[in-house]
């Protein structure tokens, strides 16, 4: 996928974030092209949240480039990435607990005008999880943890991304919920959907991604396909715990 | 709390002893009890509210005061949570003597105050000790006949709590029921006074009501036999009319929330004609506090920033009403029409809500609460500062202001309460108005959505600081409406008036009638500033002006312990609450009903 002429829809050059006095990330440089399935794998602390946020632009970047569709978007604000086809799924869902499942799905469009397009949209979301459409009144906080997952999802997918970033998408949720997670994250990247994974569960994450970068400590020290990255003794040893 | 006897599928097992008792148990609740009769009674509540009669010559709110907390704690000491599946005892004998004791453990601090009353002086710090207290105490007599006589009510009373619990529901409901409508009655006195009036019924009211104040006794029986006569037969009437509407398709229950608006809007119009000046007067006040408070619900109950200072708003739109209108106003004075400065009032508002917010709103939580609390206040100060007085008359305020002209049509000013009410009404209308419309626009999706997780709100493109501001600006208007006619009815402004009690207040009447919702905050600004009063208004109760801040705390206290929801709770999310209580039951008696669970999930999310 990585072909070396296409533009990539969403890249960093060489950024560095600061909290305060705290660096953050160091000289890191991404680059996510059209229909990928990428994951950005890392411990505690080592950035990955950060990376997201500074994609999102709710976190701005002290040195270096975020681009967008070959755009430098460093000064734009969240509303115009997401316009433009940037959305998040947030960690542990995050769903609007008291609002209903239909306002959750609602707000996921919220930048979008089109009265028709959104209705075909929310009819193409139950279609893919019929166990939403039957809970469209209910509050989103009393649904369950794996419906949760399907709100969240269905509410980033109302906003009609061209890539979804992923902040943890298995932290939460029971073991047997993990595997039917990530078939949902392969569902929606064979509707064309770029993925960018930010996951702890290693193994799983490397199982169905294309590529991915391991970050340790605000640094980029791993850069591979998937295939590769799951067979370096170094990440073998260190981060998967020799699984 | 034993909603659930009537399903019937709970298990009775035959009754305790009388003596088999959690002895701890009783001897917390009586020891609570004597707290609670002896702090009553150190505040002076007794002493104050024992000239309001309640049924004349028998019994006063002073007294009152003192009598229902005995029975309360009589009944809820042997109160318990019955769920279906669970077993319980039948109620007899065991229920009467818990409640008995209870009764006689207060009692008995009572009268171990008697005694301390009677024999030491501790006036210094407690204002309330001394002879006035005694001699209500001992009812004029001697301080063993009081003592005595207070053991006897306390106990008798705590054992009527517990015989609550052994009579038919139907009973119950028809007592208690009785017993606050006589209550009810006699504290809404003198606004029925009013009203009668209007509606040329004085003679009824005079058949009702003694002269000096207080029912007569056979007012007060009439009173609760009505009351009792509509729990044992109107009740199921009104229970069917109110199930034929929940079963109401959508489009037939919006007519008849329709027509039901229309009727309700009828009667704002129709019946301030047939009150008087008092019950008008008192109108006006809670549509003043209904305006700041259908604002303060836009900015706490939907956009979710607790906002201590929204006085401020209030604030600006008496003072810029004051200086414009009036021609005593010390700096400027251009005496414009009412309704001309409304127009600056409203520019005013905004740039004020603008000016406040935006430092503001960066913050998020306890830091926002405290930051708008200090803004609140530097409003005050700086209008009542020698810097600022030579525009707004620092300590002396500004006098004179004319009152709202509307068009030439109506002069509206404090001695005309009524005008006060229409003008107050409609903007209360407006307000309810805007509110609902909000709600279900995209911009209050979004603050609902920056209530719920501000954070996730900007993930999903929301400009979270614009739409706040939004919500810190309409809300600032609302408030300096109530502002602008609130100088006109008053015809003067004094810093005094805008305390940040005002704010408290305000906060208190959105959050008892249930945040965000619009017909809960109508609610609570009824009930708490029409009876109990606002912060510089009497309510009805005026005795109780005094009490105010006691009852207001007490009655938030227990609101977020037993009904977070608020007064006119979201009819949702009580379905919600109700279908999980439902299921909980089921899951205990462990036989759950496939089908019958699959309805009911069914039925409530449809």
């Amino acid at each position: 996928m990585t072909d070396n002429g296409a533009t990539p829809l969403l890249e960093f050059r060489g950024i560095n974030t600061h909290y305060g006095a705290v660096h953050i990330l160091k000289d890191v440089d991404l680059a996510i092209y059209p229909g990928e399935l990428v994951c950005l794998l890392g411990g505690n602390a080592s950035g990955k949240s950060t990376t997201l946020k500074t994609l999102l632009g709710m976190v701005t970047p002290t040195t270096g480039e975020v681009v967008l569709d070959g755009e430098v978007v460093n000064d734009k604000p969240t509303s115009y990435r997401v316009e433009r086809g940037v959305t998040m799924v947030p960690e542990n869902r995050r769903l609007f607990k008291r609002l209903t499942v239909k306002e959750n799905l609602e707000l996921g469009a919220y930048l979008r005008n089109d009265r028709d397009g959104i209705e075909a949209d929310l009819e193409r979301i139950y279609d893919m999880f019929p166990r939403v459409k039957e809970r469209l009144g209910q509050k989103s906080g009393t649904l369950s943890g794996g419906e949760q997952q399907m709100v969240a999802m269905g509410r980033a997918l109302m906003a009609r991304p061209r890539v979804l970033l992923m902040d943890e998408p298995s932290m939460g949720l029971a073991p047997a919920l993990v595997q039917t997670n990530f078939e949902l994250i392969q569902q929606i990247h064979q509707a064309g959907v770029a993925i960018f994974m930010v996951e702890q569960n290693a193994n799983m994450a490397l199982s169905i991604a294309d590529r991915g970068w391991v970050l340790q400590t605000g640094r980029v020290v791993l850069d591979d396909t998937a295939d590769a990255l799951l067979a370096n003794p170094d990440l073998r040893a260190s981060y998967l715990g020799e699984a | 709390m034993t909603a659930h006897l009537e399903s019937g599928t709970h298990e009775v097992i035959p009754a305790r002893g009388g003596l088999d008792q959690n002895w701890r148990k009783l001897l917390r609740y009586g020891g609570l009890l004597a707290l609670v009769l002896v702090f009553v009674s150190l505040i002076g509540m007794p002493v104050k509210l024992d000239s309001r009669i309640v049924v004349e010559p028998y019994i006063s709110m002073g007294y009152l005061s003192l009598l229902w907390l005995p029975a309360l704690l009589g009944y809820t000491v042997s109160a318990e949570k019955v769920l279906e599946g669970m077993a319980s005892h039948a109620r007899g004998a065991h229920e009467l003597v818990a409640g008995a004791i209870v009764g006689l453990v207060g009692g008995a601090g009572l009268a171990l105050l008697i005694w301390g009353l009677d024999t030491r002086d501790l006036s210094d710090p407690l204002v309330n000790w001394g002879d006035n207290l005694l001699g209500l105490l001992t009812f004029n007599e001697t301080v063993g006949y009081g003592m005595l006589v207070w053991l006897g009510i306390s106990t008798g009373l705590g054992l009527l709590g517990g015989l609550l619990h052994l009579l038919p529901r139907t009973a119950t409901r028809a007592v208690l029921t009785a017993l606050l409508a006589v209550f009810l009655v006699s504290a809404l006195e003198s606004a029925l006074d009013d009203i009668s009036e209007g509606f040329r019924l004085e003679w009824l009211f005079e058949w009702l009501f003694e002269a000096r104040g207080g029912l007569t006794p056979k007012g007060a029986i009439a009173v609760a036999v009505v009351a009792a006569g509509y729990v044992v037969f109107g009740r199921s009437r009104a229970k069917a009319v109110r199930q034929r509407y929940d079963a109401m398709p959508t489009v037939e229950r919006t007519r008849a929330n329709a027509a039901l608006l229309v009727l309700a809007g009828v009667a704002v119009v129709v019946l301030p004609m047939f009150l008087g000046k008092l019950t008008n007067e008192l109108l006006a006040n809670v549509g003043l506090f209904l305006l700041l408070a259908l604002g303060l619900n836009i900015v706490v109950g939907l956009a979710g920033i607790l906002d201590l200072g929204y006085v401020a708003f209030f604030a600006v739109g008496g003072y810029t009403t004051a200086i414009l209108t009036s021609p005593q106003s010390p700096g400027l004075s251009p005496e414009l029409p009412w309704l001309v400065a409304l127009v600056v009032v409203i520019g005013m508002a905004t740039l004020a809500g603008l000016f406040i917010g935006a430092p503001v709103i960066r913050m998020r939580g306890d830091y926002l609460a405290i930051v708008t609390l200090g803004f609140g206040e530097i409003i005050r100060l700086t209008v009542r500062s020698d810097w600022a007085s030579g525009l707004t008359g620092g300590a002396q305020g500004i006098t004179g202001i004319p009152g709202a002209g509307i068009f030439g049509v109506a002069e509206v000013r404090g001695i005309d309460p009524q005008a006060v009410f229409y003008l107050v009404a409609f903007f209360c209308a407006v307000a309810i108005y805007v509110s609902w419309r909000l709600e279900r626009s995209r911009l209050g999706r979004a603050w609902m959505a920056v209530r719920e997780d501000e954070s996730v709100a900007e993930a999903m493109g929301i400009n979270t600081v614009n739409v706040k501001l939004m919500a810190f600006v309409v809300g600032a208007i609302l408030a300096s409406f109530s502002g602008a006619i609130f100088a006109a009815k008053v015809g003067s402004v004094f810093e005094s008036s805008f305390k940040i009690l005002v704010s408290i207040v305000i906060l208190v009447v959105v959050i008892v009638g249930g945040m965000g919702r619009i017909a809960g905050v109508i609610a609570g600004a009824v009930v708490l500033i029409g009876v109990l009063g606002g912060p510089n208004q009497p309510g009805l109760l005026a005795e109780f002006s005094e009490f105010k801040l006691l009852i207001y705390g007490a009655l938030l206290v227990w609101m977020m312990l037993k009904r977070p929801e608020g007064l006119i709770p979201n009819v949702r999310r009580s379905r919600e609450l109700h279908q999980e209580e439902f299921l909980q039951d089921a899951w205990l008696r462990g036989q759950v009903d496939a089908d019958e669970e699959g309805n009911t999930t069914g039925g409530a999310t449809a």
